[in-house]
């Protein structure tokens, strides 16, 4: 409990926050900047930003005249694949590919790194699967017109925002109430500190004890964190804290062996992924519908899947930092036992917060994911 | 650790501010039409757009001979086009002696090409009012880079019915890797007034006249 470890936990937990904050920020592009009109202001590219979006600019554009290429000649595909997985994973650092809702929903769920590389996975592999059933069904069978794409990517959209608020809501209600209540034991704890009891004296059988009882909780709780399943853990440990460390989605029971071993997590990932794997890729779109009138669906659909692998790689790179970062922020929440949990706390509310807003701003249209123009 | 994570951090950072990715690449031809009293009346544009896009917009669409579209098979989807760029301003700003100046929808004859497995959307936009102006500038670019404009290389931008001006044509051009991290390092909260690199990536028409 010394100065140096409460300095690095802030650093640490702010580290977090920016992480998700840059997360967001490449993962919207506003509609109406703030509700301000686009006067001539040009767009100013800054120099890494410029150098990817140029790099995956210079994938897509190769990408129609190989596929042309593998027409003629079936090597060519090879060389398509390959460019089509370089584009995933340039493409992937713009926005529309759930880098800013996975990576909060882990750090508010407190998941490991691996679960967070399967999550990145899973939903690219479904969008690359949406963007193929959409052109799948309605061009190659139904003949269906871009705007009637169009529209059906329009519905789709509304159920994954959708279903993203719902997510974020759903973590913002046991997080914040976790973050609540710790927040209000804690200062009772200090309180009680102030008229000279000594922190442990306090039994839990009184009746006024039990916010006090988190603190020591939280004592109790840093030499119970180390498992992959830290949530089940300390939810096992300590009844009366149930609530606070539910998962999202409501499994706050005692875990099941199995559940320590890992199906149980990826039932309450599903629905992460499904938010944002149901959106498909504009430009995978895009792609097929190209390769479908050049007579090689098949083409564009591999292209599609090696595009979603390169998509991954991304996602779940950024997705590990951010987990990484708060991995070491709940070391250092270990050393702290009530002050360090109740930032890591915050830090879960404001995660959480996060998935909300860009539930709800994706919903309105307030920020734009991407956009099939015209058409 | 810590120092890989404020590396890696860092690099974040550089690739900072938010950005789309372009989906539709278009080629300008643009002409500015004047009004025999000097005054520049309309915005003509053609744009066409890149193959994957143009595949993309005819899909599902009926044609009597396949792999061709008449002007009035396309009318319904130029509409569409048109339409739906409203939203943007059809992405060109003119401004007169400093002051910008506003546009008003395009006039009903706006028409699509499909040439050599290329969409060309033709419109024109006409001045609100009719101005003159010694110098007149016209942008045209999409904020947020859904969509990549550049004129086309042979014929960029031409001036009708206006002999006495000179116009000058800007091309963006693309940012070095060098130019790019100079301006990363430009704090985010300080005015850049040292490089102007805005001009150097737009598309810019210049028009000077007597």
């Amino acid at each position: 409990m010394t100065q140096v470890p409460r300095l690095h936990l802030t650093r640490y937990v702010l580290l977090v926050a920016c992480i998700l904050l840059f997360v967001a920020a490449t993962d919207c592009a506003f509609a109406q900047p703030f509700g301000v009109s686009r006067g001539p202001a040009p767009p100013e590219v800054g120099g890494f930003t410029g150098w990817i979006l140029a790099k995956q600019a210079e994938f897509y554009r190769t990408l129609s005249g190989l596929i042309r290429a593998a027409k003629a000649d079936g090597s060519a595909a090879y060389t398509l694949l390959g460019i089509s997985f370089l584009y995933g994973i340039f493409h992937a650092a713009g926005p529309g590919h759930g880098k800013a809702v996975i990576s909060s929903y882990l750090v508010a769920n407190d998941e490991t790194w691996r679960r967070g590389i399967v999550l990145s996975f899973a939903s690219a592999i479904l969008q690359a699967f949406t963007a193929v059933a959409v052109v799948g069904i309605a061009a190659a069978l139904l003949g269906a017109t871009a705007k009637a794409m169009g529209n059906t990517v329009r519905v789709i959209e509304i159920v994954s925002y959708a279903l993203i608020m719902l997510i974020g809501l759903r973590l913002l209600w046991v997080k914040g109430r976790a973050f609540l209540r710790l927040l209000r034991g804690e200062q009772q704890s200090k309180h009680a500190r102030g008229q000279g009891h000594h922190h442990h004296a306090h039994d839990h059988d009184h009746a006024h004890d039990h916010h006090h009882a988190h603190g020591h909780d939280d004592h109790h709780h840093a030499h119970h964190a180390h498992g992959r399943d830290r949530h089940h853990g300390h939810a096992h440990s300590h009844d009366h804290d149930h609530e606070d460390d539910a998962s999202a989605w409501g499994h706050a029971h005692a875990p099941e062996p199995q559940e320590l071993t890992g199906k149980h997590w990826l039932r309450r990932g599903l629905a992460a992924i499904i938010a944002v794997g149901l959106r498909p890729c504009s430009g995978a779109i895009i792609v097929l519908v190209f390769a479908l009138a050049q007579g090689l669906f098949w083409i564009g659909v591999a292209s599609t899947f090696v595009m979603g692998l390169g998509t991954a790689i991304t996602v779940a790179a950024i997705a590990t930092l951010a987990v990484g970062a708060r991995g070491l922020a709940d070391r250092f929440a270990k050393a702290r036992p009530g002050a360090g949990m109740l930032l890591l706390r915050g830090l879960e509310t404001a995660a959480a917060l996060v998935i909300v807003f860009f539930g709800a701003a994706l919903l309105t249209g307030y920020i734009v994911s991407e956009r099939l123009l015209g058409v | 650790m810590l120092r890989i994570f404020l590396v890696a951090l860092a690099t974040l950072f550089i690739a900072a501010p938010a950005q789309a990715h372009p989906h539709v690449w278009v080629t300008m031809r643009t002409e500015l039409v004047y009004a025999p009293d000097g005054r520049i009346t309309g915005i003509r544009h053609a744009w066409s757009f890149d193959d994957m896009f143009s595949t993309f917009a005819i899909q599902g669409l009926d044609s009597k001979e396949k792999g061709r579209f008449t002007r009035e098979e396309l009318a319904p989807l130029a509409k569409v086009n048109v339409e739906s760029l409203k939203e943007f301003d059809y992405f060109t700003y003119a401004t007169a002696d400093g002051t910008k100046v506003a546009l008003t929808d395009p006039t009903s004859d706006y028409w699509l090409d499909y040439n050599d497995q290329v969409l060309t959307l033709n419109f024109t936009l006409p001045f609100k009012s009719p101005v003159k102006a010694k110098e007149l500038k016209i942008e045209i670019y999409d904020p947020t880079i859904f969509v990549d404009f550049s004129f086309d290389k042979q014929n960029p931008a031409r001036l009708v019915g206006a002999p006495k001006c000179k116009l000058d044509v800007q091309l963006p051009r693309e940012m070095t890797f060098a130019e790019g991290k100079k301006l990363s390092e430009i704090p985010a909260n300080e005015k850049n007034t040292t490089m102007a690199w805005g001009a150097q990536f737009a598309n810019k028409l210049l028009v000077h006249c007597p």
